[in-house]
């Protein structure tokens, strides 16, 4: 084999490279040149290619993210920032809490199981790498329309390998989203999201620092998988019949990843590390490149000794290789030896590739010659920066103007209880426990909120029973509708189902599905979500700590709906007082906060009833959303409430029936006076919340929404008699009355065999 | 006095600080036991936790019978040794013949992860004397390989001999064999079951039900009452 040297790239300065199939544009290209002064060797190209793709680089977002940090609330919890592998808030007691949301949109399609197994694997790592044990995962997933056999095999593989690899790993899968659309037929959304905790002293981040020191890889051996999975898969959108270029997609192994948590930490405890960087995308490339670029100096690394899966991989091929469970670390030669033993107690592999440098150069040999010398500054963070070009799409006008008022709405009771029926029964709505139940949701044993419930939650201390909880939210159809706002409504969604549950929300992660940026229509949905999600989160208060971008999500020149995941994170000082969905006895009353408008555009309703896409998402007031948030923490704080839940997809119908078949209890409800019927059941309206009080505290919580001007209307009282008033005897049965003049009565048994085995019967053999 | 119940950990064990926590919520005293070791550190008895050890990969259990800490477990279940397997631990006990029988793949070929109701069938065994004979407990199962099978000679064995010590009501999660949920050896002191009761001891954080407490404090009714420890 030969290899491309330095010394051989100095006096052949004009060999033909293949950097177009590498994915560089003619201009990058001629920019390596002048950074190098030369041309750059086969090494140095691959090392380029993968770092300066748009996965690697946010050459294309960038100049739009920068509006996460310029308009940044000041914010006390914030201990590090974007920029790192995942953002660190503090909640106080000592702890820090580390999470952010990643996509694996591509590897997903291409290989469900192992794409959706990787991402969860990837992310992990992230969080590994700040120092933190992981203690959680939630999954937010698009996929395309139920019924396709195509999503038959997607959803089926992605939720194995999510399930696969998590349970293996020993994380409780705490939540997440699973929704259906025909816009992600062809792209399905794989976000994975992990949070993990440390005390404040723990935390590391990725730098080469100190003279000497030596640079150790540790873990999986690096093989053949993903080379230029990172510039290749995520860069390129999926033509029909366009040239087959989907290399491997890399294969997990969640048992490694596992020994790779608890010799991570244990090294990290043991106080031997100076520094420390996963590998995922772009593997040693980015790794020695970002380590080497926040360090002091330089880095060398001897290439030829990275045990190898394959003993045929070429010098460029390793530098590029994906290979899933390494990690990399920076040592002082005084601690080597101890770190090495730990690994071997865990059976890792480890072995040191390198060291840091004087010069500010990284400089990489293979089998004594040199195959890089670069500036690593230029590699890990000097990458292109675009100012795409963008405009409001002509559709817009169109789309906006299309709005729901001329559909069909229901007239009469039976017509109401029929919308239900097909709401709930819906895939969108239908239970996901076909889903959730392949996860495990209880190890570790910290696990107090799980999915059906709006947000995950954790104790993270067993003492004082400090907690955090989290969600993630995006309605995509909303930020079809209107990027700014669909953005805002998915941060005030997520803000809310975290505060529902009594925390306190705190800081925000968002992982940003778009399709292509060279699309203008595109770019302009992308700058709008996130200037919508910058302005939403100054103004509530809540940073963005970092987050993800998956650009090229388009098949043909049709992109999926922007969906601009948002996740937030709330803390509450005492997981004992968090605030469940379900409501607990006979006697309850249920109360609607906030206001009702007439809103269906982009509704569920729109979308199930009538396949309708148009007009004008939800109106958004933030303030409203601050006030509610307050109310439902105060509520929850001062044992006043006993269960809450937010209302959005299906409005306060779906969100009664949810209640109802958790608690298994069954309920009188009505429609407020003045209300119209259709409207007060299945509007979406923004800020609200359904709280369930005990009798003895209405007085108190609506003397308190009253004080602060938060409308607070009785809509019923849980009631496990009302069976037989309506013919149902010994059935617990859900009823509203006042629907244009008559009751409706549903017995849950039937709401529940409606929405309980949607997915089982789609999904399972 | 105290009792010290000693929980493994191998390379891929996920439940063990959950088992630790249980049994010191019980009253019994941790002792935490690394796989590669081969002493007892002088416990009472022994756990086998939850989890994926070696990856489950080959075959579950089937490596981890092989740690050198495994010999010391089976001399000492032998000599009458307390020793219980949850989940990933039962399939351990199994390849290590301290059980009989095998767990495979759920029938619905899917990992389960819910609540589920079982029946104490018997109340006699070291692990097993805080419940009553024919108790209905809630205790969570989550295990993709939990389905119990033996041959008919060895079920109708078990039967016989009244070594099902609990049973899956209701829908089966995983296809076992007669509801088989978990077994003990001849002499009850060495108990495997699928199930997890150190998930169903704190309401707040686990199944709804404190069901599971039963487990360890009925060991440590078994190590006081018996004197059997050092």
């Amino acid at each position: 084999m030969t290899v491309d040297t330095v010394d051989a790239a100095n006096v052949t300065p004009g060999t033909e490279q293949p950097y177009a199939e590498l994915g560089l544009k003619p201009d990058e290209y001629q920019r390596i040149r002048e950074i190098l002064d030369r041309r750059p060797t086969s090494s140095e190209l691959a090392m380029y290619s993968v770092m300066w793709s748009e996965h690697c680089s946010y050459k294309s977002s960038k100049v739009h993210l920068r509006q996460f940090g310029e308009k940044a609330p000041a914010s006390d919890a914030l201990l590090v920032g974007i920029g790192e592998n995942a953002g660190v808030v503090d909640i106080g007691d000592g702890w820090a809490v580390t999470f952010k949301v990643e996509s694996h949109n591509h590897p997903s399609y291409v290989e469900p199981h192992q794409g959706a197994a990787t991402g969860v694997g990837g992310i992990v790592r992230d969080i590994i790498s700040m120092g933190a044990r992981p203690l959680a995962v939630m999954d937010p997933l698009r996929f395309g329309e139920p019924s396709d056999a195509d999503t038959h095999r997607v959803v089926r593989g992605v939720v194995s390998g999510i399930g696969g690899y998590g349970n293996c790993l020993g994380l409780p899968n705490i939540g997440g989203e699973t929704v259906f659309d025909p816009c992600y037929q062809g792209n399905p959304l794989v976000n994975a999201l992990c949070v993990g905790a440390m005390k404040h002293d723990d935390i590391h981040l990725a730098s080469a620092k100190g003279l000497g020191n030596l640079v150790v890889l540790y873990g999986a051996r690096t093989g053949g998988d993903g080379i230029g999975g990172v510039s290749v898969l995520a860069s390129e959108t999926f033509e029909a019949d366009g040239p087959a270029k989907r290399p491997s997609v890399q294969v997990g192994d969640p048992f490694m990843e596992k020994l790779l948590i608890e010799c991570t930490l244990e090294v990290l405890h043991a106080g031997l590390v100076e520094g420390i960087q996963d590998l995922g995308g772009a593997g040693i490339s980015c790794a020695t490149s970002e380590l080497a670029s926040n360090g002091d100096g330089g880095m060398h690394v001897w290439l030829d000794r990275v045990p190898l899966r394959d003993a045929t991989l070429s010098p460029e091929e390793i530098l590029m290789s994906e290979s899933q469970e390494r990690m990399c670390a920076v040592v002082t030669p005084e601690h080597i030896d101890g770190f090495l033993a730990i690994c071997e107690k865990w059976d890792v592999e480890a072995i040191v590739i390198g060291e840091v440098t004087e010069g500010g150069r990284l400089t990489v040999d293979w089998n004594g010659e040199r195959i890089v010398d670069v500036p690593p500054r230029s590699v890990a963070h000097d990458g292109p920066v675009y100012e795409r070009p963008l405009s409001r799409p002509d559709y817009m006008d169109g789309l906006q103007s299309a709005g729901t008022a001329g559909l069909p709405r229901p007239e009469q009771a039976a017509e109401i209880g029929n919308t239900l029926m097909k709401l709930i029964g819906s895939a969108n709505l239908a239970d996901k426990g076909w889903i959730t139940d392949q996860y495990d949701r209880y190890v570790r044993g910290n696990t107090v909120l799980a999915q059906p419930e709006d947000s995950g939650m954790i104790r993270i201390d067993e003492v004082t029973g400090r907690g955090v909880a989290l969600a993630t939210d995006c309605n995509g159809r909303y930020a079809k509708l209107d990027p700014y706002l669909g953005a805002q409504l998915a941060f005030a969604e997520a803000y809310r189902n975290v505060a529902v549950t009594g925390a306190v929300p705190l800081a925000v992660t968002n992982c940003l599905n778009f399709g292509s940026p060279e699309d203008p229509g595109v770019m302009w949905q992308f700058a709008e979500a996130v200037r919508g999600l910058a302005d939403g989160c100054q103004q509530l208060g809540t940073p963005v700590t970092g987050g993800n971008v998956s650009f090229y999500n388009s098949t043909g020149n049709v992109a999926i709906h922007p969906t601009p995941v948002v996740g937030v994170l709330g803390v509450i000082d005492d997981v004992a007082r968090r605030t469940p969905v379900a409501w607990q006895e006979d006697g309850e009353v249920i109360y609607l906060l906030g206001d009702t408008w007439d809103e269906f555009d982009g509704s569920e309703w729109a979308h199930v009833l009538h396949g309708h896409l148009g007009g004008n998402p939800p109106k958004v007031d933030l303030e409203r959303e601050r006030l509610l948030a307050e109310v439902l923490v105060a509520g929850s704080r001062d044992g006043m409430i006993s269960a809450a839940h937010d209302v959005s997809d299906g409005g306060v119908a779906v969100a009664l029936v949810e209640m109802a078949l958790l608690a298994d209890i069954g309920a009188r409800t009505w429609i407020p006076d003045g209300a119209d019927p259709f409207v007060h059941l299945f509007s979406e309206s923004a800020g609200r919340a359904v709280v369930v009080l005990p009798r003895s505290e209405e007085q108190r919580f609506t003397a308190m929404c009253g004080a602060r001007r938060l409308p607070a209307v009785r809509i019923g009282a849980v009631d496990s008699g009302l069976g037989a008033d309506h013919g149902h005897d010994g059935s617990q049965v859900l009823a509203v009355d006042r629907v244009y003049g008559d009751t409706v009565v549903v017995p849950l048994a039937e709401l529940r065999a409606v929405r309980s085995d949607v997915l089982s019967g789609l999904f399972s053999d | 006095m105290t009792a010290s119940v000693g929980v493994i950990t191998f390379p891929g064990s996920l439940d063990d600080s959950d088992s630790q926590r249980a049994l010191e919520a019980a009253g019994v005293t941790a002792v935490s036991l690394w796989h590669g070791s081969d002493s007892l550190a002088g416990v009472d008895a022994v756990l086998v936790p939850g989890g994926f050890s070696y990856g489950d990969y080959l075959r579950c259990g089937a490596i981890a019978r092989f740690a050198p800490l495994m010999a010391e477990v089976v001399a000492a279940a032998n000599r009458g040794m307390p020793v219980i397997g949850i989940c990933n631990g039962f399939q351990i006990l199994c390849e290590s013949h301290l059980l009989p029988g095998a767990l495979t793949r759920n029938e619905s070929l899917h990992y389960v992860c819910r609540d589920q109701w079982l029946r104490i069938d018997n109340s006699r065994t070291a692990w097993t004397s805080d419940y009553r004979a024919g108790q209905e407990i809630l205790i969570p199962v989550k295990h993709g390989e939990g389905r119990y099978v033996a041959d008919e000679s060895t079920l109708n064995e078990l039967e016989s001999d009244g070594r099902v010590v609990v049973r899956y009501l209701g829908e089966n999660p995983n296809g076992s064999f007669r509801d088989i949920a978990g077994i003990c050896n001849e002499a009850g002191n060495v108990v495997g079951l699928m199930p997890h009761p150190e998930h169903a001891i704190d309401p707040l954080t686990g199944a709804p039900s404190i069901d599971g407490q039963g487990f360890f404090t009925s060991v440590l009714t078994a190590l006081v009452g018996s004197g059997n420890m050092r």
